[in-house]
């Protein structure tokens, strides 16, 4: 949509513009072109600049079998933690918009995970899961060795995805609560008014109106799951046991700020860069379709 | 609503208390944790009564990790970057909604793409930039020739550099460089009726008297909520300020929080861990339960 009443300088009407170009230039594209630039090149051990390798950036990383290793980490991590995240919320922002007694509380509370930190509420986790203290610690004692993400590779994910899981239930229930609320009342009344009961009014007209949420919410929970989970890696697991847990922005992180290879992690960054704008397109082809303004 | 269903109530309740504690026993974990000694806090199982050393503690883990300081920095970043995108994206929202100039759709859609790409994914090249700001353009001079001729007509050979690492503005600018606010105050612009742009015309009002007078004060709900989304969002930074502050004295509360974790053969020392975890978790709790409203509010707007 474009207004119809505009200011006549247009001279004056870039310099307005001017501060927020000049920090994504230097901040976003200057970066981004770098990282294209360092995937194509090597950098030379001893400085003398970097020489052009062309895609072999690329072909050594994809024969590695550890960058393979860190993807299906990523992805069984952003599959099951987008999965338990968003049933988790949608379960609970269902019921909380039948409006019982009382639901005013889950309003305000569910919200609160989503405020906190992530390595905050990694630590807390850590030691809500740590297997000699806490409370896996009692089921370690009735069954003993059934619990040790130090050691064991699935815990380990497990108390991950857990820690993330915990933090997007809140964020995803708060949209789908607004678009649950959002459903005309009167449309549900007329399903009660024939006889349909509460779970198949949430299947027939609830759930089906409400896709347009689910899909954003997936693309949104798969793309934060790749970002957010940084800080629940760093302070969970490290990235172990044996790289169990090396999630691709945590691989990318520890190839290029500790392995000081920067034309590895520029590779694996332009990488995830392409998976993230794929899953973008994805979403606003179906997201221009219901924004609209008034 | 319109029937009785009173088994469906009896499990909608049960289900939504498991929620709700779900989403609490996190917190009163680490609360109950906080208030006990080494022994108590390393039982099995732990004793959810409180414990009578959580002042100490949460003192021990003030002093371990110097959270004072650490403190001070996160809300100076987190106001930085609140106030940055506050500003920033409503100067460029006018410029793009009220004014029509040629490359004005070009302006919109480098905004709109840098909405695609998270800093944690080109992290590795940003830090190259913050560690010297001026570098992209040194770069354009010298491949464009604009250095030689400089160095040519005046003799003085062209060197910027200003490095950013441990500075405020280093953590502060490239957390502001995208572009959620703007669309938010676009979209927010768009609905502002342009009988009011007509009538401040009119009236003789130009373009900044206009943005001042009538725009900004119509936008104080939106400033609201995203100044509350960016704080969170900037407090909560991890990876970021990690990579930044090499040095001691900018180093944000949210990345001490590692210097809690109990070493591997020392004594489990969950009790201040989680002393500190509260610590670092209380100041963004309080903004979501005060500015709760504002909270929901951004957080559905900004994404949208």
């Amino acid at each position: 949509m474009e207004k119809r009443v505009t200011f006549g300088r247009w001279t004056i009407g870039i310099l307005f513009a001017v501060p927020q170009l000049i920090l994504i230039f230097t901040f976003f594209y200057w970066p981004a072109g770098q990282a294209v630039y360092w995937s194509l090149t090597l950098q030379q051990p001893w400085g003398g600049g970097n020489i052009w390798v062309g895609l072999d950036n690329f072909r050594s990383i994809l024969a590695n079998a550890d960058y393979w290793n860190s993807i299906t980490a990523s992805m069984i991590f952003a599959g099951i933690s987008t999965g338990l995240a968003m049933v988790i919320a949608l379960v609970l922002a269902a019921l909380t918009d039948r409006q019982l007694a009382g639901s005013w509380l889950y309003r305000v509370v569910l919200i609160w995970p989503y405020g906190i930190a992530a390595p905050a509420l990694a630590l807390a986790f850590r030691f809500i899961l740590a297997p000699e203290a806490g409370f896996m610690a009692v089921v370690n004692k009735v069954w003993p060795g059934f619990w040790d993400p130090g050691l064991d590779g699935a815990d380990a994910m497990a108390s991950v995805i857990i820690a993330f899981s915990w933090k997007y239930v809140g964020y995803n229930f708060i949209f789908f609560l607004a678009a649950l609320q959002a459903i005309p009342r009167s449309l549900i009344e007329a399903a009660a008014m024939d006889g349909s009961g509460v779970i198949r009014r949430f299947w027939d007209i609830q759930f089906p109106l409400i896709t347009p949420t689910i899909f954003f919410l997936l693309v949104i929970n798969i793309t934060e799951s790749f970002q957010d989970s940084f800080g629940i890696v760093d302070i969970m697991t490290a990235g172990g046991p044996a790289n169990a847990t090396n999630l691709m922005v945590y691989k990318i992180y520890s190839d290029g700020f500790k392995g000081l290879d920067y034309s590895g992690a520029a590779a694996q960054s332009i990488i995830l860069m392409l998976l993230i704008i794929a899953l973008t397109i994805v979403q606003f082809r179906f997201i221009e379709r219901r924004v609209h303004y008034r | 609503m319109v029937e009785r269903t009173p088994i469906l109530n009896f499990f909608t309740h049960l289900i939504l208390f498991a929620g709700f504690v779900f989403c609490v026993a996190p917190f009163v974990i680490v609360a109950i944790a906080a208030s006990h000694n080494l022994k108590d806090v390393n039982d099995v199982p732990m004793s959810l009564l409180p414990g009578s050393d959580f002042w100490v503690n949460i003192k021990t883990a003030w002093t371990t990790a110097d959270l004072g300081p650490k403190l001070l920095n996160s809300f100076i970043m987190a106001f930085g970057v609140a106030a940055g995108k506050v500003i920033v994206s409503a100067l460029t929202a006018f410029s793009i909604v009220y004014f029509r100039y040629p490359g004005r759709m070009l302006i919109f859609w480098l905004i709109f793409i840098t909405l695609m790409l998270p800093l944690e994914v080109r992290i590795v090249p940003t830090y190259a930039v913050v560690a010297n700001v001026l570098e992209p353009y040194q770069t354009i001079m010298d491949l464009t020739g604009l250095s030689w001729l400089i160095e040519k007509i005046s003799g003085v050979q062209v060197q910027l550099s200003l490095g950013l690492l441990n500075s405020y503005s280093g953590l502060i600018l490239p957390l502001v460089a995208t572009a959620t606010g703007t669309f938010l105050y676009r979209q927010f612009f768009l609905t502002v009726p342009d009988e009011l742009t007509e009538a401040a015309r009119m009236d003789g009002a130009g373009a900044l008297r206009f943005f001042v007078d009538i725009l900004l004060p119509l936008s104080r709900n939106n400033m609201a909520a995203l100044g509350t989304i960016m704080f969170l969002w900037a407090w909560n930074q991890y990876l970021w300020p990690l990579l930044i502050t090499t040095d001691q004295s900018h180093a944000m509360a949210v990345t001490e929080l590692k210097q809690l974790i109990p070493n591997v053969g020392g004594a489990p020392e969950w009790h201040i861990a989680m002393a500190g975890t509260l610590i670092v978790m209380l100041p963004p709790l309080i903004v979501v339960v005060l500015m709760q409203r504002w909270f929901v509010r951004g957080l559905i707007a900004t994404e949208k």
